[in-house]
């Protein structure tokens, strides 16, 4: 589907209400963590964004976690970067795996890494890390490792 | 380990219609790393298989966040260590774009000249163990896997001279390049490609004057054009599913756009279709070093000071996601930089992570033969996969 960035931006603000940033080549998003799904479906059906390049999130300690995802539409080199906040002390977002499937093992390794539960994934377990690793979340900001002694 | 599907239906018995669960891997020859698929068979057909990843990770993230800017390109290199070249440039690539630091065009077409001949290396290498994979068919099958080790050795020795590496270089730094190329090494250069052009031709007769070659590879492991895109898969799997997405031309990055090439794209999301694309590549990539050493202007290779101290490139406040076209497809860093020496968050996006997770999507319904085909294929680095 061809659809260039204001056109894009446009369907964006007529379906959801929020207004994207354009800068270049880029349209960011910030939505709310009840829209998260409806933002996601808007931008595959609408935008025609098919490509999924990546999730992941970001941990801003008190304020809680920021759950990033960039998208693209490839024919019309238009590309969206949806972003949520959760919220201080809320670990649940919605699941994207229905919309995309590269979603799965992307949002498998966010639980990994930061502990964001995915509702509704599939099959929500451990990835890059073993099933049986005791020690939590390694790229939550409070998570320290002791053993880590860069200069010997 | 939890359960999941494809591990629940473990029925023995003689009827002809039992499963079997198969484990292939963590150490199987033709996983290319350590990668363990969980396989339930009905006969020789596969019906599900789970996918086993992380047996080398390091937490790249975490240590991006913990690193400086002028540490981390090394570590960089260890994402995708067969492509190193190409993965320290995605790191700086972003690094620059954050801070918006020039980058002299020297060093531009310096970055562009080892990034191509890295995607030369890294195709050698993916050829030979493909063929290594699928074995005795292909005449001998150690017979490509030593041609093309061959032919990579005279890259690795190229590289050598210029950053005294032969895997994991550290060519790259923020604001430029590390090294500038030695005397009379464009020369060895220009024989070097000269002589591997040659040589692709005698591979190509090697295979596709092959039955069992095109046996092997017609028609097994097909990618639709959609189901690429929505799991996320890029470089030559995309290619040969017929999406026309290359990055160099997308989103030109160190002068790409001064250059003539081409983008093969192939429609047939098979095997075959993989390996034509990735053999139009070597060609094309030949052809970009031969423009980038006849056009190599003079000048610094370096916008910043030399390193002096680790801490010494900050940047400031803001975030940006920059990404170039790797050996297997998009490599790229998300940065979050909050001013100091060290991001606040670095993401990786590894192209063999989305790669392989087109695995699940193709492999049920194939024969367990044919598993190795598109795991060899696919082309992962588990490196990459893991980080």
């Amino acid at each position: 589907m061809k659809i260039a960035f204001d056109v894009a931006a446009a369907r964006l603000e007529q379906h959801l209400g929020l207004t994207p940033t354009v800068a270049g080549a880029l349209v960011t998003l910030d939505v709310p963590v009840d829209r998260w799904h409806a933002a996601a479906r808007i931008a595959h059906d609408a935008i025609g964004c098919l490509y999924f390049s990546w999730l992941s999130a970001i941990d801003w300690k008190e304020q809680g976690f920021e759950v990033v995802c960039r998208v693209e539409n490839l024919e019309s080199r238009v590309a969206l970067m949806l972003r949520t906040k959760l919220g201080a002390g809320n670990v649940h977002c919605p699941t994207l795996t229905d919309v995309w499937k590269g979603a799965d093992w992307m949002e498998r390794e966010c639980y990994d890494m930061f502990g964001v539960v995915f509702d509704g994934h599939p099959d929500l377990r451990r990835i890059l890390l073993g099933q049986d690793w005791p020690a939590g979340h390694p790229l939550r900001k409070d998570f320290v490792d002791a053993d880590y002694s860069p200069y010997r | 380990m939890a359960d999941s599907e494809s591990r629940k239906v473990i029925e023995l018995g003689y009827g002809g219609n039992e499963r079997l669960v198969m484990n292939m891997g963590p150490q199987h020859p033709s996983a290319h790393g350590v990668f363990r698929a969980i396989l339930t068979l009905e006969g020789e057909t596969v019906v599900a298989v789970d996918a086993v990843i992380g047996y080398l990770h390091r937490c790249h993230e975490k240590l991006g966040e913990m690193l400086t800017y002028v540490q981390y390109p090394t570590i960089a290199s260890k994402t995708d260590y067969v492509a190193a070249m190409t993965a320290e440039l995605a790191y700086v690539t972003a690094v620059e774009k954050v801070a918006s630091f020039e980058v002299p065009k020297r060093a531009q077409y310096l970055r562009v000249i080892v990034a191509e001949l890295q995607r030369i290396a890294s195709h050698c290498l993916w050829l030979g163990t493909w063929c290594l994979d699928m074995g005795g068919a292909l005449g001998g099958g150690a017979t490509v896997f030593l041609y093309c080790i061959r032919e990579r050795e005279l890259i690795l020795d190229l590289f050598e001279s210029l950053t005294g590496a032969r895997l994991l270089y550290g060519f790259h730094q923020v604001g430029g390049t590390r090294y500038d190329i030695p005397p009379g090494w464009a020369q060895t250069c220009r024989e070097t490609i000269a002589l591997i052009e040659q040589r692709l031709d005698e591979y190509e007769a090697m295979l596709e004057d092959n039955a069992f070659f095109l046996v092997r590879t017609q028609g097994v492991g097909v990618i639709s054009a959609t189901l690429a895109q929505e799991v996320g898969v890029s470089g030559p799997l995309a290619r040969g599913s017929g999406i026309d997405f290359d990055l160099r031309r997308a989103e030109p990055y160190s002068s790409y756009q001064d250059f003539d090439f081409k983008v093969p794209v192939e429609t047939a999301g098979d095997c075959y279709a993989r390996y034509r694309v990735r053999m139009v590549e070597f060609r094309e990539s030949i052809k970009i070093v031969r423009q980038a050493l006849d056009g190599l202007p003079e000048g610094p290779i370096s916008s910043r000071p030399g390193v002096k101290s680790v801490g010494q490139v900050r940047v400031p406040k803001g975030e940006g996601y920059a990404r170039v076209e790797g050996a297997r497809g998009e490599i790229g860093f998300y940065i979050v930089a909050d001013g100091g020496p060290k991001p606040y968050r670095m993401k990786v996006r590894g192209a063999s992570f989305s790669n392989l997770a087109i695995l699940p999507h193709i492999i049920p319904g194939c024969k367990v033969a044919d598993v190795v085909a598109i795991m060899g294929s696919v082309d992962p680095v588990f490196g990459e996969v893991d980080r």
